[in-house]
């Protein structure tokens, strides 16, 4: 754990005085101090490209009145720092009179270790295993023109400080090991690209050519888009594989169920609580407690304990997912789901890990179901506009189903959608629920953290496939 | 206050010196301080302020052939006593890459040129607040605007870029950016839009009603879309989205991709990629330029150049290392284009409409649907069904997809290009794409 005040001219007492002094009148607010330390080793066109380390201090001081936010940063822990962000907070807050709410839930239970990644493991090793990563593709495939492949550590010590002293604290490992490679055959080039990871050390995930698996994955992939058609144009049948394609789930519904959009009534789904939105056997939660995920807190960014919060049950809406700002103004409680990039921003309601559970059907029932459409394995990402409701995402593998049988592959292609709507056209689910690799960074308001997402096969009855083929 | 030269000088000096005693052959290091302050507004009421002060170093060490780098935003020399000893271990135990140098002395900028990009203006929260309350106002005149929120920044940057070598230079820029997002709703639908302007000096910022009224009425024009079939038909792209095609095009001759092989444009230099009447510059020296700098993140000095040349591609973008692999010499861009623009076409924005009997005005795209390696592009759109030159109803929920090379030698250019942003382009006419709706 770091101790932010050792160096610094500023006492732990003398800030909670500052701390307290400010927040007194506010309806909420704290004091969120965060040191980060994160490494990146990067190997690509046969060399070792990059090898970088990043230490990260600072603050961010936030006070709010009814609904309003005012927040200041810095990079310097100090007296004089840390009064000037009270004094510009002050200023921004000017007359307030709301009573400070000082409850916050509390538990001993932690999802993950104690432990520095970077530390577990020297840089030899790491550049040993990149090595090996590059020399056991190329000699996979002749066909292999490029590989590139990197450790992502991290290591973010965060305490939070409320008014009239209360302290919370959490150390989060993070990792990730990202392989991609690019194939060229007949003048044709395609990449492929897989990684693993979560908030455990690299050897979960790497030890015993554990790695060969992600390599071969990759590898996977790059050959079946070698060998792909163009994809079609237009509305059709649509079957997802388990795991990763849930970035569905987290475009489609996600983001709109997300507190503040509903709030503020800018969601397509801030009058739908109590409704069904979804057909019956659909069950959707997000996930902050399970053990070593990338999308998994032991506390979120507010301090709140992190929970399993049901967002749609058998198809009809149960809750949104909260912060304490969002959660005060709607008159409920928070789900532990505020969260914030770092230090340097604000705090919002965010996704942890986003998971549609079994059904009972198989995906070979899905498939057999479908005169013409598309399975789709894999994707790049996803985007939504939450207000209209529509959400994309990139297949980077997938097939054309014609009479019941999985087909050609073809090219990668984008899948349009609504949001409200789309999870009425469910008319299968998988019996087959599985999680993703652990690699999905999550965008919003410009910043990014980390999540998870997981589902079953699903049978979509219609959606727009974003192919040239007509 | 951002920190002064002074204070930026001393710290890179000190880190070269460190890292030459611990051992390094050769080094860099760029110290960098930004300071910005934000007022949001949220249905014409204050929602949100945040200040912030931050401060940052990166450092590179060379041992021969051999380098790493880190980064902090801990200045106190303690933090970096500990971080450059880490720095140089690190590089002694990294593998030798023989491409590894500092820039060629010879191509490093010689002056400093005053390019007007630091405004000293210092707008109070007040000041800001009566701009939003102006803007919010404008914004939510019409009943259909059910929310507005809207933002205002003033942010003051200063840096200073030192190597081994003798290079030193660095100097102070400013923005000030305004933006509004507004909802509209109707009986059958609820949209989204947005409206922002930025610029380098206080007084050149838009007008704040206009701003919001601009903003209001894109948003409005979007109620009640419709889905339309699967078809081939032309596409004109919105100003602020044919920037977007232009910033791919710059991703695919960047010298990285060039060297490592992962670009369509690859070997493509002195051929025809683009339809004769196409011209594309990158000018880092336009006054208050958005993008305007005078040199590279290397030190390297940038001058202008004709990326494009009636339609064949002219030049790569080129940095140190990536250069040296291919045997060509940096054209000061690492990090990338400065103001990116194409040049005027030959016809007006409303011949541009008129020119097909049907046409897809697109302005807005969603997800990242652009393929460098392949060429390959296909994303979510919103726009609007032109008839005759005219708008006839908007249209969501559709795809547009095509390959780049297909799509740049079919490019139609309006002659309306405005500085906006730092990548701009006028108003651009595809022809041959693909739409998948129905």
């Amino acid at each position: 754990m770091s101790n932010f005040f050792e160096k610094s001219d500023l006492s732990r007492s003398e800030a909670e005085n500052i701390i307290s002094d400010t927040l007194q009148k506010c309806d909420d607010g704290e004091l969120y101090l965060e040191n980060s330390k994160s490494e990146s080793i990067l190997l690509d066109d046969n060399k070792i490209k990059n090898s970088s380390y990043n230490s990260d201090l600072g603050f961010g001081f936030r006070a709010i009145s009814d609904e309003v936010v005012a927040y200041s940063h810095s990079n310097e822990i100090s007296k004089n720092s840390l009064k000037q962000s009270s004094e510009n907070l002050k200023l921004t807050l000017k007359s307030v009179k709301g009573t400070y709410n000082h409850e916050i839930p509390k538990s001993n239970k932690k999802y993950y270790e104690n432990i520095n990644p970077i530390e577990q493991k020297s840089l030899n090793e790491k550049i040993k295993i990149l090595n090996e990563v590059n020399n056991y593709l190329r000699s996979k495939d002749d066909n292999i023109k490029q590989v590139t492949a990197n450790f992502l550590g991290e290591q973010k010590s965060v305490e939070i400080i409320r008014s009239g002293g209360e302290t919370l604290t959490d150390v989060r490992p993070l990792i990730r090991f990202n392989v991609s490679v690019m194939l060229e055959k007949n003048g044709r080039k395609e990449t492929g690209v897989y990684g693993v990871g979560g908030r455990q050390s690299y050897d979960s995930y790497l030890k015993d050519d554990k790695w060969k698996s992600v390599c071969d994955e990759a590898l996977r992939i790059a050959s079946v888009n070698l060998e792909s058609k163009p994809a079609p144009a237009g509305e059709m049948k649509v079957v997802l594989g388990p795991g990763w394609p849930a970035i569905l789930i987290h475009e489609a519904v996600g983001h709109g169920l997300e507190g503040d959009f509903n709030r503020k009534k800018t969601s397509a789904f801030h009058n739908l609580m109590g409704q069904k939105v979804a057909s019956e056997g659909v069950t959707i939660v997000d996930d902050g407690t399970i053990d070593n995920r990338r999308g998994s807190l032991t506390i979120d960014d507010e301090g709140t304990p992190t929970e399993k919060t049901v967002l749609i049950e058998n198809g009809i809406l149960k809750n949104f997912m909260q912060d304490r700002l969002n959660a005060r103004l709607m008159k409920t409680k928070s789900t532990g789901s505020g969260r914030r990039e770092n230090y340097r921003h604000i705090v919002l309601p965010r996704m942890r890990n986003t998971m549609m559970l079994s059904g009972n059907q198989t995906q070979d029932e899905m498939i057999k179901a479908v005169d013409k459409g598309i399975f789709a394995v894999s994707f790049g990402g996803g985007q939504v506009d939450i207000t209209s409701g529509k959400f994309v995402f990139n297949c980077t593998e997938a097939y054309e189903i014609v009479n019941g049988k999985i087909g050609s592959p073809i090219k990668g292609a984008t899948l349009i959608g609504d949001g409200p709507s789309i999870l009425k056209e469910v008319s299968m689910v998988g019996n087959d629920m599985m999680m993703d690799p652990g690699i999905g960074t999550c965008g919003k308001a410009g910043q990014g953290v980390p999540v998870g997402v997981a589902q079953p096969s699903i049978l979509i009855n219609k959606m727009t496939v974003g192919g040239t083929k007509l | 206050m951002v920190k002064d030269q002074e204070f930026l000088k001393k710290k890179a000096s000190y880190c070269l010196g460190l890292a030459k005693k611990l051992g390094a052959t050769e080094s860099s290091v760029i110290v960098n301080n930004s300071v910005s302050e934000t007022v949001n507004f949220r249905n014409k009421k204050l929602d949100e302020s945040n200040r912030s002060d931050d401060l940052g170093i990166s450092i590179t060490t060379y041992i021969g052939k051999k380098k790493s780098s880190i980064s902090s935003s801990n200045l106190l020399d303690d933090n970096l006593n500990i971080l450059i000893e880490k720095c140089v271990e690190t590089t002694k135990n990294t593998p030798e890459d023989e491409f590894n140098s500092l820039p060629d002395k010879d191509l490093l900028a010689k002056e400093v040129k005053d390019l007007n990009l630091y405004d000293d203006t210092h707008i109070e929260n007040d000041q800001k607040i009566d701009y939003l309350k102006k803007l919010e106002s404008a914004a939510s005149n019409d009943i259909k605007i059910v929310n507005t929120e809207s933002s205002f920044t003033q942010n003051k940057s200063n840096f200073i870029l030192a190597n081994s070598g003798g290079f030193c230079a660095g100097y102070k820029t400013s923005s000030f950016t305004a933006s509004s997002v507004t909802v509209a709703k109707d009986e059958k639908s609820m949209e989204r839009d947005y409206e922002y302007s930025s610029k380098c000096f206080l007084k050149d910022l838009d007008d704040a009603g206009e701003l919001g009224k601009q903003a209001a009425d894109q948003t409005i024009r979007k109620l009640s879309p419709k889905k339309i079939g699967s078809e081939k038909i032309a596409i004109i792209f919105d100003k602020r989205i044919a920037k977007g095609i232009l910033s791919t095009f710059a991703s695919a001759i960047s010298s990285s991709a060039i060297s490592r092989g992962t670009s369509f444009l690859k070997d493509k230099v002195n051929q025809k990629i683009f339809s004769d009447t196409i011209n594309v510059l990158d000018r880092p020296d336009i006054l208050k330029g958005l993008g305007s700098r005078n040199f590279d993140s290397e030190g390297v000095k940038t001058d202008t150049l004709k990326l494009v040349d009636q339609g064949i591609l002219k030049h790569y973008l080129i940095d140190t290392y990536n250069g040296k692999k291919l045997n060509l010499k940096s054209n000061g861009r690492c990090g990338g284009t400065s103001n990116l623009y194409f040049e005027n076409g030959n016809i007006s924005f409303k011949d541009l409409l008129n020119s097909k009997s049907k046409s897809l005005y697109i302005t807005e795209t969603i997800g990242h649907g652009s393929n460098i390696v392949t060429g390959d592009y296909s994303v979510g759109a919103t726009g609007f069904l032109v008839e005759n030159g005219q708008f006839k109803y908007p249209i969501n929920e559709i795809t547009i997809a095509g390959n780049f090379k297909d799509m740049f030698k079919n490019i139609t250019l309006a002659n309306d290009l405005e500085f906006k942003y730092a990548t701009n382009s006028p108003t651009m006419m595809v022809e041959g794409m693909v739409v998948a709706g129905k």
